[in-house]
């Protein structure tokens, strides 16, 4: 028998798409909502007792065999203290973001088919846990497959036209990455033979020192990249995410920001590492193509956002942008930029995931506007939204204290580490950072300021429970991470060694 | 601070500090594309400016597609040039993976079809995902095509009304007595393909589209009322989600007995009978229901908006 605890990623993944397979059944979408986010916070609670299992001591990573076959023949699963932390961040993110957009999702989609969002969230989340745990690739492929599906329907499920039309370019933009992703598949198993990690990085260190099959190593290598960056909005493939994450339902919004485009990213990580070892990839000078394209994200993405009057596809092209410091950080090539990587994915999770909700909330007061002039004021109405968005704009713009100032604070220290990037990274970050404060901050300024004269006050409005308790405890991680990313960062290195 | 707002025809005469107060204010975004105002966009792209503009877009468009299309071409012919000789023995693809599912598959799993094994024994968590992909891509047509008051308005209620009329009313007897006679067979021939998935060619994804087929066939000569009498929306979702949870169930069960290294007790019985290879059996016949379902629920959604 293994100990307890290695049986909590199974029980997750299971729990998750059982409750994905059930959620139609349930009688109203209220009863659904519960029971998902009951779902969400009991995944982050046992990938909360695996972190802590993995992270004891020296750390430790262990292998799940899924079935009764070892593992090049069944599947397999592999947790260490990284891929336990990402698992509990993911999913408790999944559970704010069900409950701050809970009144949202009840005035925008129709009764009878609340549930059916459900069963995306659920299943979603599930992609998400088994696409981080996996040792698998085709098994990632599954989970890549689930997730392309899931995203567009919860973009789709408001149904509205700007949904329709989002949906439609989001779909045919995943689907295109998920079709490179399989060739590239299909191409490294006919020249190793393997679809297991390990394996696949033996087979593919022998190649590499022999120097047999270079052309298609090369192209798998391109491949999987670009379809990986398609999926996860890296410039100039960014072009599907504002529509889509601006116009979708707050919670799905703040699934699509905070959650699917990290999963993407951290199997983009699980490839460099588990399959070509970092220093073929920046031998092969694939760093400095994702480090260009990191760097051009984060400058068009702000610059984007700076054009946009509309807060939520404002906090989408921040997203774009977000995810540019993201491949920075992968692009740099050494442990601590993949570090810092790993924080600004778990600081921008929690971060962008309660602005989306904040921003739901502070449009619902003010009857559903959007737009920035529109929102003046709002915060006046509901102070707990006004703060928390607050919070997180600072956190974006990396003010201390906050999350994420941690992440940019790693990259910089990250960067000190490269001499050929380091002066050029260090200008970026400081100029990406005046961007970010010069869209952030008139937002900030508009919700907080008095409305104008003649205007009649605001009806009585039921304060929200769910979102409020959503945005306190958000704001309370997002201040958490900006306090303790020391000790955390310690932990990802030891997870990364793991890896 | 409102002061400040003036009316928008004066917006090219304001002072820089009024604009960076109407920025901060969240009128206006601080750099903007320049666009005329909509009175004047009209008189001007009447004419054919606007047109030409969006020619020379999809002129540089169209070019820029077919280079990209070419030089993918181009790059996946030269890779495929150089990758393995296809069914060659020496390739890297043959090695002790497959040649355990050749050799030792019939007594690790009882199948005599070394596909089923593969695919729902020893690979059977990804499985589990496909058949998860099917019940989600029904949920997606779901969202996007169940009747609701967003996509269905009373013209297209009268359409589909006439529609049911003339389905009562015309009645295709050649139509009527071919499917009459055909079905059966055709669903005796899935029923089969799926039980036998084990054995022979073929198991529940095969066998399942082929029972999906037969419904259709159903539906298209009958009318979907008579279908409605015993496949409706609720027999629908209760043999989706039973199959399913039959599936994580017993698969559950297999993982947790074979990670922990416990025994299933789950009896593998004589390779070659029907009722034999433990839990494949089982699952096939899940995964046959499951795809029937989606392959109905597709037509019937995409038809009609309704199952």
């Amino acid at each position: 028998m293994l100990p307890m605890v290695q049986n909590f990623p199974f029980f997750a993944i299971f729990l998750c798409m059982v409750s994905g397979i059930l959620s139609p059944l349930w009688k109203s979408g209220r009863m659904a909502w519960r029971y998902s986010v009951g779902v969400a916070f009991a995944c982050a609670g046992l990938f909360g007792c695996v972190f802590a299992y993995t992270a004891a001591g020296e750390g430790l990573s262990f292998v799940y065999q899924m079935g009764h076959f070892p593992a090049p023949w069944g599947n397999e699963l592999k947790i260490g203290p990284l891929e336990a932390l990402l698992c509990t961040a993911f999913s408790t993110v999944m559970g704010f973001s069900l409950m701050g957009g809970h009144r949202d999702l009840e005035a925008d989609i129709l009764p009878h088919k609340q549930n059916l969002f459900f069963v995306m969230s659920n299943l979603m989340l599930a992609a998400l846990l088994a696409l981080t745990c996996t040792n698998d690739l085709f098994t990632a492929y599954v989970f890549v497959e689930i997730s392309t599906i899931a995203a567009c329907s919860l973009v789709l499920v408001k149904d509205t036209q700007y949904t329709l039309i989002a949906t439609m370019r989001y779909l045919i933009m995943s689907l295109l990455g998920s079709g490179l992703i399989l060739i590239s598949i299909i191409l490294l198993y006919s020249i190793t033979g393997h679809l297991l990690l390990p394996n696949l990085l033996e087979q593919v260190g022998m190649l590499v020192d022999t120097g047999k099959y270079t052309i298609p190593l090369t192209v798998v290598i391109g491949l999987m990249g670009m379809g990986l960056a398609i999926k996860s909005a890296l410039f100039p493939f960014h072009l599907w995410l504002p529509l889509a994450h601006g116009s979708a339902t707050t919670s799905s919004s703040a699934i699509l920001s905070g959650l699917v485009v990290k999963g993407y990213i951290v199997l983009l990580i699980k490839v460099f590492y588990q399959i070509f070892t970092i220093e073929t990839i920046r031998s092969l000078k694939i760093t400095n193509v994702i480090f260009l394209f990191g760097i051009l994200a984060m400058i068009v993405g702000s610059v984007s956002a700076l054009r946009e009057k509309h807060i939520k596809r404002m906090l989408a092209y921040s997203s774009a942008a977000q995810i540019g410091y993201i491949y920075m950080g992968l692009g740099l090539g050494t442990d601590a930029g993949v570090v810092a990587a790993v924080i600004h994915i778990l600081a921008h999770s929690f971060t962008k995931s309660m602005l989306f909700c904040c921003a739901g909330r502070l449009a619902g007061v003010m009857g559903h506007h959007k737009n920035l002039k529109n929102l003046r004021g709002a915060a006046r109405r509901d102070r707990a939204a006004g703060v928390a968005f607050t919070i997180g704009a600072l956190s974006m713009i990396g003010i201390p204290l906050f999350a994420g100032f941690a992440s940019k604070l790693l990259f910089a220290s990250a960067t000190l580490l490269n001499n050929h990037k380091m002066l050029f990274t260090l200008g970026v970050l400081g100029v990406s950072t005046v961007l970010n404060a010069l869209y952030y901050l008139p937002a900030v300024i508009v919700i907080w300021s008095r409305p104008e004269k003649g205007e009649e006050p605001a009806p009585k409005r039921k304060p929200d429970w769910a979102f409020t308790v959503s945005a306190v405890l958000q704001a309370a991680a997002v201040f958490g991470l900006g306090m303790g990313f020391g000790p955390l960062s310690e932990l990802i290195q030891t997870g990364l060694g793991l890896f | 601070m409102s002061k400040h707002r003036k009316p928008r025809e004066a917006k090219e005469q304001k002072s820089l500090w009024a604009r960076f107060s109407s920025w901060v204010e969240g009128d206006e975004p601080l750099y903007e594309k320049s666009r005329p105002l909509r009175k004047d966009r009209d008189t001007l792209s009447s004419s054919g400016e606007r047109e030409t503009d969006l020619s020379r877009y999809l002129l540089v468009y169209h070019i820029l597609a077919v280079f990209i299309c070419l030089s993918v071409t181009a790059v996946l012919l030269v890779t495929v040039h150089s990758l393995p000789l296809f069914g060659s023995p020496d390739n890297p693809a043959s090695n002790e993976v497959v040649e355990r599912y050749v050799e030792s598959g019939l007594q690790e799993t009882g199948a005599v079809n070394i596909v089923a094994g593969m695919i729902l024994d020893y690979r059977a968590f990804d499985t589990f995902g496909e058949s998860s992909v099917l019940f989600l891509a029904v949920s997606s047509v779901m969202i996007l095509l169940m009747r609701d008051k967003n996509n269905i308005d009373l013209e297209e209620d009268t359409l589909t009304a006439r529609e049911l009329l003339m389905e009562r009313k015309e009645k295709d007897i050649i139509l009527r007595k071919v499917s009459f006679i055909v079905i059966p067979c055709i669903l005796l021939f899935g029923i089969y393909v799926v039980l036998n998935g084990h054995l022979s060619p073929g198991g529940g994804f095969s066998g399942g589209a082929i029972m999906g087929s037969a419904l259709i066939l159903y539906s298209v000569s009958f009318g979907m009322m008579e279908v409605n009498r015993f496949f409706s929306l609720k027999t629908f979702r209760a043999i989706t989600t039973c199959a399913l949870m039959v599936y994580a169930a017993s698969k559950a069960y297999s993982f947790f007995t074979g990670a922990n290294g416990l025994h299933t007790g789950i009896p593998l019985g004589t390779p070659g009978a029907i009722l034999s290879s433990g839990l494949i059996f089982v699952l096939d016949i899940c995964v046959g229901m499951v795809v029937t379902c989606t392959m109905y629920g597709f037509y019937a959604l995409f038809a009609k908006g309704e199952i």
